[in-house]
């Protein structure tokens, strides 16, 4: 990890992207509750409200359906809304119209209209709450042809990725993992490139097992590896980053090479990311394999209160034992 | 609660006896006492996640309850505390399922937000705002289908207003006329958005207007005027005329919950609430000049308060954290649960 006296952490980076992005474009604007006055909940907005004024960075009425729904609706107009959903878990109000429309509008309009809008949501485990304040539920974006669902995992990666997202002509559902808000810094260089959505990343070369992970999940995955070179045993690790549109080529390209496919996220396991992950390498590489793909998740339930939540969690204990098992396979 | 044992036959007119206003004192004082443990328990890192105190609305939750009788319901969303004492909920379970043990209500499974009681009537503890709203008028729907003449108590606050939700139940409700008491708990503040920033009607009560549903505005601050509007609504959902508004202004001392910056309003303006309108002090006051309480009587009554209040809080931390198998229960129905296989 970064030294934590360099550079910034995600909260601030998104927070550059985002002043960034308005200085840039006067069609952007903030909307969401307490994005304004308040900066956020978890200050990612702060300052926006000074330097844009209240006509592009709006405090709205605590309604997620309608804050998405006005925006879709700005999108289609002219404009580039950036709205942010308080916690993933809120977001549930809001999903008739993002399946509905916001997903929909380009298919529906044969590319007449599009929505160029990104909704922001903290997600993921890590601040000792519950359910809906801690839950990973990127696959019921994932699911929806016509949406791009977006995870950094660090702080120059929510940088680059966000200034792509806004770009992008097509809505984008960007989760933040809000356990790497302040767990980590990365310096982000003045003129830094924004991200190409629909790539994966190798963070680290091995040549024994590839490990898949995102979000706040990579770092465990990136210590496993680390601490399990110590036995010799050399992993690969890939940050996927865009969980829809998946790029699976770099992956199956590493699992062609080591044999070995072991995935790492946090959702609950059942008909998740790791599951279609698995199948798109079974497709490509399946004779490359020399042992069953495994995986570590969260588990088929809901994400407990916080004397649990570090059961509830992929542990580095369980993704290095599930390593070993399979080098021993 | 002794609060409870007030007849929801007394008059309209305040003729509240000596008695009463004890018991109003007492359960109010219960509730700012075990609140403030709550944040020195937060602020100990023995309560995690989230924490919304109720400290400053204590008049409301116990002015409804007043008029309650058994048998009525009661739904709120997440700023919860204040409810479940007022309806007679263990402060000792409510304290160990905020530090999240397996003598919380919720077996430390839900936290602040998350608990309920099927013996008190107390139907959760909601988190997702707005999104109880329906689930009262739900309540109150199986009552009139069952015959009896029990009420829901609804409450939700003044952000949650701007939920489409609520609306649909405005409209359910007074279409099938519904035992319903929808209370506006209005704090003036949805999180750090002033009402005037995020609501386009200065009063929220007339939205029942447009479906025909009788409402009011109460003033929180003092609990027997949120008595005497409770009186009034329930009889008029027992009475079967379906659903009533009661927009209840209030305010709330703490942050919206226990990380919250303040920027949205100011020091002074907390300050002269707490000065001029704290609902605990306006009873303490009436029982002194009443001649109905002595010093003496009020301090003993904050002694026993302070003695279940430090009760719970030992509680809280002495029951042990929920088991490691617990994590796989209460998902499905016993034995048809997941099964974990390398945990």
């Amino acid at each position: 990890m970064t030294d934590a006296s360099d550079g910034l952490t995600m909260v601030d980076a998104i927070n550059r992207a985002l002043h960034e992005a308005m200085a840039e474009d006067d069609t952007t604007a903030v909307m969401g509750q307490d994005v304004g006055v308040n900066g956020g909940v978890f200050r990612v907005t702060e300052g926006l409200i000074d330097d844009y004024g209240v006509a592009r960075v709006i405090d709205t009425p605590l309604a997620e359906s309608g804050i998405v729904g006005l925006a879709i609706g700005m999108a289609m107009n002219g404009a580039r809304p950036i709205a942010e959903m308080q916690f993933s878990g809120f977001s549930y109000y809001a999903l008739a119209q993002i399946e509905n429309h916001a997903a929909r509008i380009r298919w529906r309009t044969r590319g007449a209209h599009t929505v160029p809008l990104v909704i922001r949501m903290p997600y993921g485990a890590g601040v000792r709450a519950l359910e809906h304040h801690s839950e990973s539920r990127e696959v019921f974006y994932g699911h929806m042809p016509g949406l791009k669902t977006v995870i950094p995992a660090t702080p120059a990666r929510a940088h680059a990725l966000l200034h792509a997202a806004i770009r992008d002509p097509d809505p984008v559902i960007f989760m933040e993992p809000k356990a790497v808000y302040r767990q980590m810094r990365e310096p982000i260089a003045d003129d830094a490139e924004p991200a190409q959505i629909g790539t994966s990343r190798v963070v680290r070369r091995g040549k024994d097992l590839t490990l898949v992970s995102y979000g706040a999940m990579l770092h465990r995955a990136l210590e496993a590896a680390e601490t399990l070179a110590a036995e010799d045993i050399d992993i690969e690790v890939i940050d996927i980053e865009t969980i829809a549109p998946l790029d699976a080529e770099t992956i199956a390209k590493s699992v062609g090479q080591t044999g070995r496919l072991l995935i790492v996220n946090e959702a609950p396991p059942s008909y998740g990311a790791a599951g279609e992950i698995a199948m798109r390498v079974i497709e490509q590489e399946f004779y490359a394999l020399r042992v069953p793909i495994r995986r570590v998740c969260g588990w088929d339930v809901h994400v407990p209160f916080f004397a649990r939540e570090q059961t509830y969690l992929p542990s580095v204990d369980r993704i290095r034992g599930a390593a070993r098992a399979m080098m021993a396979d | 609660m002794a609060a409870r044992k007030a007849s929801a036959k007394s008059a309209a007119k305040p003729n509240v006896s000596a008695e009463e206003l004890m018991a109003y004192y007492r359960d109010m004082l219960l509730i700012r006492r075990f609140e403030e443990k709550a944040g020195q328990l937060y602020g100990m890192g023995l309560i995690g996640g989230f924490c919304h105190l109720y400290i400053g609305q204590e008049a409301v939750v116990v002015g409804l309850e007043a008029a309650a009788k058994e048998g009525d319901k009661r739904i709120t969303s997440y700023r919860d505390h204040g409810h479940m004492l007022a309806c007679g909920m263990d402060p000792k379970g409510v304290m160990a399922e905020l530090t999240g043990r397996e003598g919380g209500y919720s077996k430390g499974k839900g936290g602040s937000m998350h608990m309920f009681s099927k013996e008190k009537h107390f139907y959760g503890g909601h988190g997702i705002v707005g999104a109880q709203v329906p689930l009262g008028a739900g309540l109150a729907f199986s009552d009139k289908y069952k015959g009896n003449d029990n009420v829901t108590f609804t409450y939700f606050g003044d952000g949650a207003a701007n939920q489409g939700q609520v609306y649909e139940t405005f409209n359910m409700a007074a279409l099938w006329d519904l035992p319903v008491i929808f209370v506006i708990e209005n704090n003036q503040y949805a999180m750090g958005t002033a009402q005037a920033r995020s609501t386009s009607s200065a009063d929220i009560y007339v939205r029942g207007e447009a479906f025909g549903i009788p409402g009011e505005i109460v003033d929180g601050m003092d609990v027997l005027k949120v008595k005497e509007a409770s009186e009034k609504a329930v009889a008029h959902c027992r009475a079967g005329k379906g659903p009533y508004i009661l927009e209840i202004k209030t305010y709330r001392y703490r942050g919206h919950s226990m990380s919250d910056p303040a920027k949205y309003r100011t020091r002074e303006e907390v300050q002269k609430m707490r000065e001029e309108r704290d609902p605990i002090e306006a009873v303490r006051s009436l029982l002194l000049t009443g001649k109905h309480a002595s010093e003496d009587d009020l301090k003993a009554i904050d002694k026993e308060i302070k003695g279940i209040v430090n009760d719970a809080a030992e509680f809280s931390k002495e029951s042990p954290e929920p088991a490691l198998e617990e994590l796989w229960t209460d998902i499905y129905a016993k034995g048809d649960a997941p099964q974990e296989e390398d945990a």
